[in-house]
C-alpha cells in the first residue's frame, strides 16, 4: 500500500513560478502529439497545420486579435476576482447578458443614428454583464452560497434566455424564420482597425486599454491592494478595515462589466447582430486565459493570444485534416491541466508514503517545518 | 561524554543535528536524562527546544547524530515508534476534540480497542492517584484549560511511558493550578519516571527541576544544576548577554486624567458554540496610565479585543468610547481615525499579511490614518514615502531582516512583532491597545517592546496590554485586571496586586472583590 502525499516546500523557486507556462505549453505540445498520433496524423504536421499556418498572413493576425479580445478583456476582469479568492466562474453568462442589454438600442431603435450610439451599446453592455454579476455576488453576501456554482448556473440561464429571445420576441420579421435580431445599423458596429488590411475591430484596442488599467489598478492604487491583501490574507484584510462584503461587490462589478464589453464588443463588431450562439466558449477559455497569465494583466495578453489560436488552430485541423474542432477543447483543457499541475509542484512536492517503515534518511520531512 | 552505558542513564543523545534549509535548528546537540529526574531543557523561542523533542518523539528525523534508549542505539521513527519505547509527550497546543467526551478522547489515541468504559475506568483511577482529578464523562468543550491538560497528561501516562516530554505546560495554567502540576512531577519522579521539562520560566525551573541543558541559537551552551543559578545566571545563558530590565517611572496625576478610552457594560453573545460570551465588561483606561488585563488563554481575551478593535461592532455606540466620544458603532478604521491603535495576538495572518512586503504591511494599518501621506489622488498609492516611513520603523524598533523590504512571513517572530508594534507606535496614537505584545518574543526584543509601551503611556496615551505572561504585566501596569470566563474584574493597582490574588482571580474567585482605588478618585 502506498499513498501520496503533498508536502509543503519551504521556499518556492521564484525561477519555476516565472517559467511554469512555458513548463506547461511544452507539456501540452507534447500531449498533442500523442493525441494527433494517436488520431492517425503526423504530429509535425498537424502542428504546423494547428500552431503556424493560422498565423502565417496578415490577415489571420487581424482573426487572432478579434479571437483573443474577448479573451483578454474577460480576464483581466476575472484575475482581480481570483486575487481577491473569489471565484466568479460565470463570465460566459456575464458576456451574454452584455451583448443582449447593449443590444436594445440597435434592435428596438433602428433608426436611431449617429456617434452616441456606440458609447451607449458599450455603456449598457458593461452594465448588463455587471448587473447580472450582481446576482451570485449578492447571492454569496447575504445567503452564503457558493459563489462558484451560482455564477456558474447563471451562465445556462443566460444562453437559454438569448435562445428564447432571438427565436422569440427578438426575431427580425424579415429574416425568413431565422433565429437572429436584425442587423444593427452602421451606427452600431464597431469600426475595424484597418480595413484594408483584415477584420480586426476596436475590441482589442478595449483589451489592451483594460489590461493597462488592471494592473495600475493592482499594482499601484489602495483598491488593487484591497484586493490582494483580502485575497490572500482576510483576517489581516478585516484587521486593515477592508471589508470583505463590499470587496465581492466590486470584483464581481468590474468582472461583470468587462465581459459585458466583451459580449457587445463582440456581436457589434464580429458579428453585426444577436444570433443563439453568440460565443464559442469566451467566458470559460478566459478562466485559462487568467491562470495561463499568472493572473498578471500584462502576462494575460500573451496568454490570450495563445488561447486565441488554440482556437483558430481548431478550425484549421478541421478543414485541412478532417479532424474535430472539439481539438481546440482538449488543447485549452490541458494547458489548464498542465499550468495547475506545474503551479501546484512548485509550492508543494510529492512524497510517496509506503504504510511499511520508509527508509528516506536523506529526504528530510519538511512539513514540520514553519 | 562517556560512550559506555551507564546504568542511571535513561536517554542519551548525542550529536543530533537538524537543518531546515539554510537554517540549522539544532546543532550537535548532546543531552543526557538520568532515570527519576527532572530535566529541563531552557532556551528562548527559536532556540531549537521544539525542534529536538519533536525528533526524540519521532516526529522529525534528524539529519544526523544518535540517540541511546537504556544504552541501547535507537532510531525513533514515528510517535508510535517512540510510545513504544516508552516516551510521552504532552503538547503545548492540546489536540482534543471538543465535542466528544474526555474518555473518548483518550480511546482515540490508545488505538487498541478497550472498550471506552474501562478506558474510563482507569483515566479516574489514575488521575485521582495523581492528584488531578477529572471526570472522563465530561465534554472537553466544557473543560477549562487546566483540565484539557490533564487529559493530555492522563492519556500520557495510561501508556506507561519511562519518559515524559512537557512543553511549556504552565503556559496556560493559573499559578494555582501550576502548583498542582508541579505535585503530580515530584510525585513521577518519586517512582523513578524521568520528566524532560521545557520552559523559558526560569523560576519553575529552579524550583523543581534537578538538572538543566540550555540552548541557543540550536546549540547547547551549557548544562547546569538550576538550583545553584539565580534567574538573571540562567538568562544571561539563555539570551547570551546582560538583559536589559525594563524601567517603569511612577505614574503620576493619573487620577485626574481623562479617560481615553472607555469601556461601558460591553457585552457580546458567543459567535460560535465555543467561543466565550463577554459579559458586562467595563473598564476605565486613563491618559498616561497601563492597564493590564490578566487571564488564562480562551477566556474571552480575543473575544474582547474585537469587539474594543472594531473588528466586530457593538449594538450600543456608547459601551467603547475612545477620548470620550462614542465608537462602539465605528468600524476599525473609524476608530484608528480617532487616534486608536491595535496591536493583535495573531502576527501572521491578521496583525501582518504573510506574503506582503514589510512596507506593505505598514500601509495594511495605516493606510486611513496616514491617508494624505501614504495614498495621493486618484488612490495611487505613493509607495516611496510608505517605504520610507517603514524604513523608520524599522530603525526605530532595531528589526533585523535579511533583505531591504522583506516578506512578513520572512523575519522571525521577534522582529516581525517589533515591526507590528513600532507601525503603530510611529503614529503615536492616544490609546493602544495590544493582544499578547511579547508572545513567542525572545527577552531582548521584549523588553524593548515593553519599554516602548511604558513610554507611551507615560507621554499622555492610554494604553491597554492583555497578556498571559504575568511576570510582563506586573512589569509594566499600573493596574491589572483580570478576565476569566468573559467578565473582567476590577483593575487592582499595581501596589496591591500579587501573583496570588491575580491567581485567585484567574481562576474564577469572585471578580470585583477588590476595589481600584484610582476608579474612586
Amino acid at each position: 500500500m502506498m499513498r501520496l502525499e503533498l508536502v509543503k516546500r519551504p521556499q518556492r523557486s521564484m525561477l519555476f513560478s516565472a517559467l511554469s507556462p512555458f513548463i506547461a505549453f511544452g507539456l501540452t505540445i507534447v500531449a498533442g502529439a500523442i493525441m494527433f498520433a494517436l488520431l492517425g496524423v503526423n504530429p509535425l504536421s498537424a502542428f504546423r497545420i494547428y500552431f503556424i499556418e493560422p498565423i502565417s498572413q496578415v490577415w489571420q493576425l487581424h482573426e487572432l486579435a478579434i479571437k483573443a479580445a474577448p479573451l483578454i478583456l474577460i480576464a483581466v476582469g476575472l484575475s482581480v476576482c481570483f486575487k481577491a479568492n473569489i471565484w466568479n466562474i460565470g463570465a460566459e453568462g456575464q458576456f451574454v447578458l452584455g451583448a443582449i442589454v447593449g443590444s436594445i438600442i440597435p434592435v428596438f431603435f433602428p433608426q436611431f443614428e449617429g456617434p452616441l450610439v456606440l458609447p451607449l451599446m458599450l455603456l449598457l453592455g458593461m452594465v448588463g454583464g455587471a448587473a447580472y454579476a450582481a446576482i451570485p455576488a449578492l447571492l454569496k453576501t447575504r445567503f452564503g452560497t457558493n459563489e462558484i456554482l451560482t455564477s456558474l448556473m447563471l451562465v445556462y440561464v443566460a444562453q437559454l434566455f438569448l435562445d428564447w429571445l432571438v427565436r422569440g420576441p427578438w426575431r427580425d420579421p424579415q429574416g425568413h424564420g431565422f433565429p437572429q435580431t436584425i442587423q444593427f445599423n452602421d451606427s452600431g458596429i464597431l469600426p475595424e482597425l484597418m480595413p484594408d488590411a483584415g477584420r480586426a475591430n476596436w475590441g482589442f484596442i478595449f483589451a489592451l486599454l483594460a489590461a493597462v488599467a488592471i494592473w495600475i489598478l493592482m499594482s499601484r492604487m489602495l483598491k488593487g491592494f484591497e484586493v490582494r491583501v483580502l485575497g490572500s490574507s482576510p483576517r489581516a484584510g478585516r484587521f486593515a478595515g477592508f471589508g470583505l462584503n463590499r470587496m465581492v461587490f466590486f470584483a464581481f462589478l468590474l468582472s461583470g462589466a468587462l465581459a459585458g464589453l466583451a459580449g457587445i464588443s463582440e456581436v457589434s463588431g464580429a458579428i453585426g447582430q444577436l444570433q443563439p450562439v453568440i460565443s464559442p466558449g469566451y467566458g470559460f477559455t478566459a478562466i485559462i486565459v487568467a491562470f495561463l497569465g499568472r493572473l498578471n494583466p500584462l502576462g494575460i495578453v500573451a496568454a490570450g493570444l495563445v488561447l486565441a489560436l488554440t482556437y483558430l488552430g481548431g478550425e484549421a485541423v478541421q478543414s485541412a485534416l478532417g479532424i474535430s474542432d472539439k481539438v481546440a477543447r482538449v488543447f485549452q483543457g490541458m494547458l489548464l491541466f498542465f499550468v495547475l499541475g506545474c503551479d501546484t509542484l512548485i509550492h508543494y512536492r510529492i512524497r510517496l508514503i509506503g504504510l511499511a517503515a520508509p527508509k528516506l534518511e536523506a529526504a528530510p520531512k519538511l512539513k514540520e517545518a514553519r | 561524554m562517556s560512550a559506555n552505558h551507564d546504568s542511571t542513564t535513561l536517554l542519551e543523545v548525542r550529536g543530533l543535528t537538524k537543518i531546515f534549509g539554510t537554517l540549522t535548528a539544532c546543532d550537535h546537540v548532546d543531552l543526557n536524562i538520568a532515570k527519576g529526574e527532572i530535566h529541563a531543557l531552557l532556551g528562548e523561542n527559536g532556540a531549537g527546544k521544539s525542534t529536538l523533542v519533536k525528533m526524540l518523539f519521532g516526529s522529525l528525523e534528524p539529519n544526523s547524530g544518535e540517540i541511546f534508549w537504556n544504552g541501547q542505539p535507537v532510531r525513533i521513527a514515528s510517535p508510535g515508534a517512540a510510545k513504544k519505547l516508552g516516551i510521552g509527550m504532552v503538547f503545548q497546543h492540546f489536540s482534543l476534540f471538543e465535542a466528544l467526551t474526555a474518555a473518548e478522547n483518550i480511546a482515540l489515541s490508545l488505538d487498541d480497542g478497550s472498550p471506552i468504559s474501562s478506558i474510563a475506568a482507569k483515566a479516574r483511577a489514575l488521575s485521582y492517584s495523581y492528584g488531578l482529578p477529572l471526570d472522563p464523562e465530561s465534554l472537553v468543550g466544557d473543560l477549562s484549560v487546566g483540565e484539557r491538560q490533564r487529559i493530555e497528561i492522563i492519556r500520557c501516562l495510561l501508556q506507561t511511558p519511562q519518559l515524559i516530554i512537557l512543553d511549556e505546560p504552565t503556559s496556560v495554567l493559573t499559578p494555582q493550578e501550576a502548583d498542582k502540576l508541579f505535585e503530580t512531577l515530584e510525585r513521577l519522579r518519586s517512582e523513578g519516571k524521568s520528566i524532560l521539562y521545557i520552559s523559558h520560566r526560569l523560576e519553575e525551573v529552579k524550583r523543581i527541576c534537578d538538572r538543566a541543558t540550555v540552548l541557543r541559537h540550536g546549540k547547547v551552551v551549557g548544562h547546569c544544576n538550576p538550583r545553584q543559578e539565580t534567574a538573571s545566571s540562567l538568562a544571561r545563558m539563555m539570551v547570551g548577554n546582560e538583559v536589559k530590565a525594563v524601567v517603569r517611572a511612577p505614574a503620576e496625576g493619573i487620577e485626574t486624567a481623562p479617560a481615553l478610552l472607555d469601556i461601558r457594560a460591553l457585552t457580546r453573545k458567543p459567535a460560535t458554540p465555543f467561543s466565550i460570551p463577554l459579559k458586562n465588561i467595563n473598564l476605565r483606561v486613563r491618559a498616561g496610565e497601563v492597564i493590564g488585563i490578566a487571564g488564562v488563554a480562551g477566556n474571552g481575551q480575543g473575544e474582547f479585543f474585537e469587539s474594543v478593535s472594531g473588528e466586530v461592532l457593538q449594538q450600543d455606540a456608547g459601551s467603547v468610547r475612545i477620548r470620550g466620544k462614542d465608537a462602539g458603532g465605528l468600524t476599525i478604521t473609524g476608530r484608528r481615525l480617532m487616534g486608536a491603535a491595535f496591536v493583535p495576538e495573531e502576527r501572521l495572518g491578521h496583525g501582518a499579511a504573510p506574503r506582503m512586503k514589510l512596507s506593505e504591511n505598514l500601509l495594511l494599518s495605516r493606510h486611513a490614518t496616514d491617508g494624505k501621506a501614504f495614498v495621493g489622488s486618484g488612490g495611487m498609492v505613493k509607495s516611496g514615502a510608505v517605504y520610507s516611513a517603514s524604513q523608520r520603523i524599522i530603525e526605530a524598533m532595531d528589526v533585523r531582516k535579511s533583505a531591504p523590504d522583506p516578506e512578513a512571513a520572512a523575519l522571525s517572530g521577534g522582529n516581525l512583532q517589533k515591526f507590528i508594534v513600532g507601525r503603530e507606535l510611529d503614529r503615536r496614537p492616544s490609546v493602544m491597545v495590544v493582544n499578547q505584545p511579547t508572545w513567542g518574543v525572545d527577552a531582548g526584543a521584549a523588553a524593548h517592546i515593553r519599554q516602548a509601551l511604558i513610554e507611551l503611556a507615560r507621554s499622555g496615551s492610554a494604553v491597554l496590554v492583555i497578556s498571559q505572561d504575568l511576570d510582563e504585566l506586573f512589569e509594566i501596569s499600573d493596574a491589572i485586571a483580570v478576565m476569566h470566563n468573559g467578565e473582567l474584574s476590577k483593575p487592582l493597582p499595581i501596589a496591591e496586586a500579587t501573583f496570588e490574588k491575580i491567581g485567585l482571580l484567574m481562576g474564577g474567585a469572585e471578580p470585583g472583590h477588590a476595589e481600584h482605588t484610582l476608579e474612586t478618585a
